[in-house]
């Protein structure tokens, strides 16, 4: 197949330990701030009284989403909405598992309508206004690979920008020992056909069969529980573009996977 | 708006209902017009409404090799994908393309959770999902996709699309883009979505079912009634099968207005279908049959009654067909497509079972009963929570260039 290729226009992430790319950026050139542990996703672009009362699964991808659409400084109503999720909302998941096998008949309307894995993307184009076509998709522990393709696809066969978002909370409950997902994480890029002005990075992607090659990143240290957290699998991707670009490889199957090359635009 | 895009072809297509099981089964049952609804005998504690519910899941056993995925939902996957001699179509494919080289894009809302609520009923002593239920691949939204891949010997990019009752009729959208682009050359979509508690109480919850069989359009309609549905289609590029019916375009949008309620105009609808028609590079007047999303909501269906009716001719025939499946939800999309292409192959208009009144929005669109006339394009809407809508472009071999 020929490359795809497509620029990144703006990058969004938030964890406990990266409230925003910026603090990522700064680790790595060795200038950490040491950034207080935060517990909810500030999602602003919520109206406040759904901020109060969305789960977590929305306040984290909307939050990274927002912040991508900030620095790529695109109309956030006119972009093609792709967000992915391993195990989408798996908080709810253990909360409706947990009421079913004891009081069917109590499910929560609103954790029910809620419970579905495009939840985040909807409350997304409510919360902005966009009525470009949104998609939620999942593929394991190759999610996030996945969800690069298929947004790239889309940016290529429409020649139209795009916005990805691929986010994992921490699960709880009996669920959680299988899911092993332990903290949480999400993560955004604004991706274009041409270079813009804000471009920051180029891409090209290409779809290769055979195992994924193992990741080195010289002088980089991800933390121990980053593959544990599918949508965490983009750090190497977000690592080279903080830093100046390289090479990357996201699985998408057993045997196949994404050859990623970047360059970054200074 | 999107330029039209070139048709691919349809090459092997099948779905298994509570209308039965491949092909023969669905067009018995629709040119009866004889429903698979029935008493709901399904949920953990009792539950008074109608369920489609397939036949024969429970001795669907999986093969030895295949073992570690086995719960509801992979068996009525591997139920579906043994009809039809879907298994072989897809066989022939991987010999000519390579298994690298074809797509496996499948939609469903709520995989295999039937399983993960298995195992909180019977936790064991210390709170732990039970040894035989301990099995990552079935308590994550991938699950069914992972199946199929091993069951079909598939080694491309796999992708499960879970935007609730529009997801299997994203599949296509999703894999129309890969082969385009030359990711790869063929792809299986589809959908398999089973009866669960989740979805039963959960639609419960927000006032949704109906205490009778759904009546899809009629004025006296209360509610949908669920379903559970596997199915599945192989698309490739339309030279390598000319004789296949083809896939001519799609149309995806957003409401952009409530997570559980239509747009009150319909606007989000509006938008997937005129893509659609402009994918296909189609106007209204050559639509000859559209299969409706038509839930037996009192919303959706008074908003996409209206939707219908102001922008087609009496020529476009239109119909809902969940008073027999039910509403399968994540299977809808693919259950609904199967359908629109038999409408196609056989040239027959399925009729609106289950509405003796129309709504008064209906226009001269409906068919309330089977039309035999002729079927060259046919279109699909599916529209889901969070405001998720997608409507299909099918057409005859003969239509394209």
């Amino acid at each position: 197949m020929n490359a795809l290729r497509v620029h990144v226009d703006g990058v969004g992430l938030w964890s406990a330990h990266w409230p925003h790319f910026d603090a990522l950026r700064e680790q790595l050139a060795g200038r950490a701030m040491p950034v207080a542990e935060r517990a909810r996703p500030p999602a602003e672009r919520l109206p406040a009284n759904e901020r109060r009362r969305a789960p977590e699964s929305v306040l984290l991808a909307i939050e990274v989403a927002g912040q991508a659409i900030d620095m790529s400084g695109a109309d956030q109503t006119q972009l093609p909405c792709v967000f992915a999720s391993a195990h989408g909302d798996h908080v709810i998941t253990d909360y409706m598992c947990a009421t079913l096998a004891h009081a069917p008949t109590e499910l929560s309307p609103t954790r029910f309508h809620n419970s579905v894995h495009n939840a985040p993307v909807g409350y997304w184009t409510i919360a902005i206004g966009c009525h470009a076509p949104s998609t939620a998709i999942c593929a394991g522990h190759t999610s996030f690979g996945a969800a690069l393709l298929e947004a790239a696809a889309q940016v290529e066969a429409d020649r139209h920008p795009a916005l990805l978002v691929c986010s994992d909370i921490a699960g709880s409950g009996a669920l959680n020992e299988l899911t092993g997902c332990r903290q949480t994480f999400g993560c955004a890029l604004v991706l274009s056909p041409e270079k813009g002005e804000r471009s920051v990075a180029s891409l090209q992607l290409r779809v290769t069969a055979g195992e994924t090659p193992a990741v080195t990143l010289p002088e980089v240290s991800l933390p121990e529980w980053y593959t544990d957290n599918a949508s965490a699998r983009a750090l190497p991707l977000l690592t080279l573009l903080a830093r100046d670009g390289g090479r990357a490889a996201l699985a998408l199957a057993p045997s196949m996977y994404l050859d990623v090359r970047m360059e970054t635009i200074q | 708006m999107p330029n039209p895009i070139p048709a691919l072809s349809v090459t092997a297509f099948t779905a298994t209902s509570a209308l039965g099981q491949g092909l023969d089964a669905h067009r018995a049952a629709l040119g009866a017009g004889r429903s698979g609804l029935k008493p709901n005998d399904f949920s953990s504690e009792p539950l008074a409404c109608w369920i489609g519910r397939v036949e024969g899941i429970e001795a669907a056993a999986l093969p030895e090799p295949l073992a570690t995925w086995d719960c509801r939902n992979n068996r009525l996957a591997w139920l579906g994908l043994n009809q039809d001699d879907f298994v072989g179509a897809v066989r022939v494919a991987r010999e000519r393309y390579g298994a690298d080289r074809i797509a496996l894009v499948l939609g469903t809302s709520t995989a295999s959770i039937g399983a993960t609520e298995e195992a909180y009923r019977r936790l064991d002593a210390d709170g732990r999902i039970p040894a035989d239920l301990r099995r990552r691949e079935i308590h994550v939204p991938h699950s069914l996709t992972g199946f199929v891949a091993a069951a079909l010997a598939l080694n491309g990019p796999t992708l499960t699309v879970s935007t609730a009752c529009s997801s299997s009729a994203k599949a296509f959208a999703h894999a129309e883009r890969m082969i385009r682009l030359g990711v790869v050359d063929a792809a299986v979509v589809g959908g398999v979505d089973t009866l669960c508690d989740s979805t039963l109480f959960g639609f419960n919850a927000l006032e949704l079912i109906s205490p009778e069989p759904c009546k899809p359009f009629d004025r006296a309609r209360r509610g949908i009634s669920i379903g559970e549905a596997a199915g599945f289609a192989l698309l490739e590029r339309s030279d390598c099968a000319p004789d296949a019916p083809r896939l001519l375009g799609y149309g995806e949008s957003s409401d952009a207005h409530h997570m559980s309620t239509p747009h009150p105009q319909g606007l989000g609808a509006e938008l997937a279908m005129r893509d659609a028609l402009a994918r296909a590079g189609l106007q209204a007047a050559h639509v000859d049959y559209i299969n409706l999303h038509g839930t037996a909501s009192m919303k959706n269906d008074e908003v996409e009654a209206q939707l219908i009716t102001r922008n087609f001719p009496s020529t476009t025939r239109a119909s809902s067909t969940k008073a027999l499946t039910g509403h399968t939800l994540g299977a809808a999309g693919i259950v609904e497509a199967v359908i629109a292409l038999l409408a196609i192959a056989d040239d027959t208009v399925p009729g609106n079972a289950g509405c003796d009144e129309p709504d008064m929005h209906c226009g001269p669109q409906w068919a309330l009963r089977n039309e035999s006339r002729r079927v060259d394009v046919a279109l699909s809407n599916s529209f889901g929570f969070g405001g998720n809508n997608i409507c299909l472009a099918f057409a005859q071999a003969e239509r394209s260039p």
